[in-house]
């Protein structure tokens, strides 16, 4: 047993190694211990879904996640999702139709937004909502973050014709 | 409740069995396994559980995989729920634990919550726990003494209890395969998506050709200390043809079968009436055309 942990792991395309205590999660690792803090800490028990980051392709709490349990994982925080530009007509869209408020949530939505543009091409404006209820927007901006990640998904189908 | 950071913990990284073991043997009952952590470490940032040590099981082979054989499914307790959700001996062997995934929690949650780790916290409102007991399904649990197999209905003992020992864990599920008589669904009434539910019911019952039900298990969540599988409502079902009138003497044995308790959502009658409302919706999908036009 210990209360530091050796992990070496993948952080927006960067191998990054640390020694990190226990008890830290996903979330404090990233902000504080390598500064990116596009990842938000809301809540801290799961809940709000401003932590969402993806962890070996997939999307998590992560403020549920430890950070000694990451090993070899491969983390993509908003900061590296922005890089690459997977995601640069969403985040316009979120521009376009003001569905960044206060700005809080807006990570974790992109973050959960992009996961409908992948796995879920097709989805209804109902889906929509139903795959981002894990993610609260305290603005209230629903519609407009609805309308975004609709708007990005009717653009692609229509470029992809 | 108050939430603040987690306390201070060790943390050991388990990646076998006998690994699980020996970490056990040295921590004792301050240690805590850890799977995919999705409530374990909720409850860590309100400080309502304080392990020493967390022992991370995530990485054990032994306890992961799904396969079927010989009409059995077997579901390794680190299945984690978005695989439960697209895995097609799942779809095929079990449909109700495909259905059932939507309805828990959010996707980035599901992404990580496993089987095991929901069967092992048994909330009385969750939906797995209800599943595995309609399914008829056997816990396989597994300690340094070896492995014993538990009915799934006899696995939860009462409120966030369990018939898991000091140092045992669950390995896995085994399922028996659905048939083509086999019917089931899941079905419940939340407050918001991805809320545990105020009120739910797993129902699974058997078909022949000519609608009469045998094998019925109506099993409710939310309403009781832990799942709970309606006898009186099953025994109303069995050996008649499935009706509105068989439905309606389900929905009425359900006054003996449930004594819900009053919680944040309502009282003890708001709750039967739900049971009431979710038998019909579950079974009604199982009524034949010319029922569901009558």
């Amino acid at each position: 047993m210990s209360a530091r942990v050796d992990i070496t792991l993948t952080v927006n395309g960067e191998r990054v190694t640390r020694s990190v205590e226990a008890r830290r999660h996903l979330i404090d690792f990233l902000r504080l211990d390598l500064g990116l803090t596009g990842s938000h800490a809301g809540c801290e028990h799961g809940v709000c879904g401003a932590c969402t980051v993806r962890v070996d392709g997939e999307i998590v709490r992560g403020c549920l996640v430890l950070a000694a349990s990451l090993d070899g994982a491969e983390v993509t925080t908003i900061e590296g999702l922005t890089d690459t530009g997977e995601v640069a007509d969403l985040q316009d869209a979120f521009v376009a139709r003001n569905a960044a408020q206060c700005g809080f949530c807006s990570p974790g939505m992109v973050m959960a937004a992009a996961d409908i543009l992948r796995h879920h091409p097709g989805a209804s404006r109902e889906e929509i909502r139903e795959h981002l209820s894990g993610n609260y927007c305290r603005c209230t901006g629903y519609q407009a973050i609805v309308d975004a990640v609709e708007q990005t998904l009717k653009s692609r189908q229509e470029a992809a014709r | 409740m108050v939430r603040m950071k987690w306390p201070a913990i060790g943390y050991v990284r388990a990646t076998s069995l006998e690994d699980l073991w020996t970490a056990q043997a040295a921590h004792g009952g301050s240690a805590q396994v850890l799977a995919g952590g999705q409530t374990l470490l909720a409850t860590l940032a309100f400080r309502l559980s304080d392990p020493k040590v967390l022992i991370d099981i995530t990485r054990i082979a032994a306890l992961r995989g799904i396969g079927a054989q010989g009409g059995v499914l077997r579901i390794g307790a680190l299945t984690r729920h978005a695989e439960l959700g697209r895995d097609p001996l799942v779809r095929q062997h079990a449909p109700l634990l495909a259905e059932a995934v939507p309805l828990i929690a959010h996707p980035a949650i599901r992404n990580r919550g496993t089987i095991g780790g929901s069967l092992a916290y048994a909330d009385p409102a969750a939906e797995l726990p209800a599943c595995v007991v309609a399914l008829g399904a056997t816990i396989v649990l597994a300690s340094a003494r070896g492995e014993r197999r538990v009915a799934a209905e006899d696995f939860f003992t009462g409120l966030l209890q369990t018939a898991l020992e000091p140092g045992e864990i669950i390995a896995a599920v085994e399922l028996p395969s659905a048939t083509a008589a086999t019917r089931c669904a899941i079905v419940e009434v939340a407050r918001r998506s991805g809320d545990y539910a105020m009120a739910g019911l797993a129902a699974c019952l058997s078909l022949d050709a000519a609608g009469t039900v045998a094998a019925p298990r109506l099993v409710f969540f939310g309403v009781g200390s832990g799942p709970v599988l309606a006898a009186k409502a099953g025994a109303a079902l069995a050996g008649r043809v499935l009706d509105h009138a068989a439905i309606g003497a389900a929905q009425m044995a359900l006054a003996e079968d449930l004594d819900p308790p009053a919680d944040m959502h309502g009282p003890p009658e708001m709750k039967r009436h739900l049971a009431r409302v979710l038998t019909q919706r579950a079974l009604g999908r199982f009524l034949p055309a010319s029922e569901i036009a009558a």
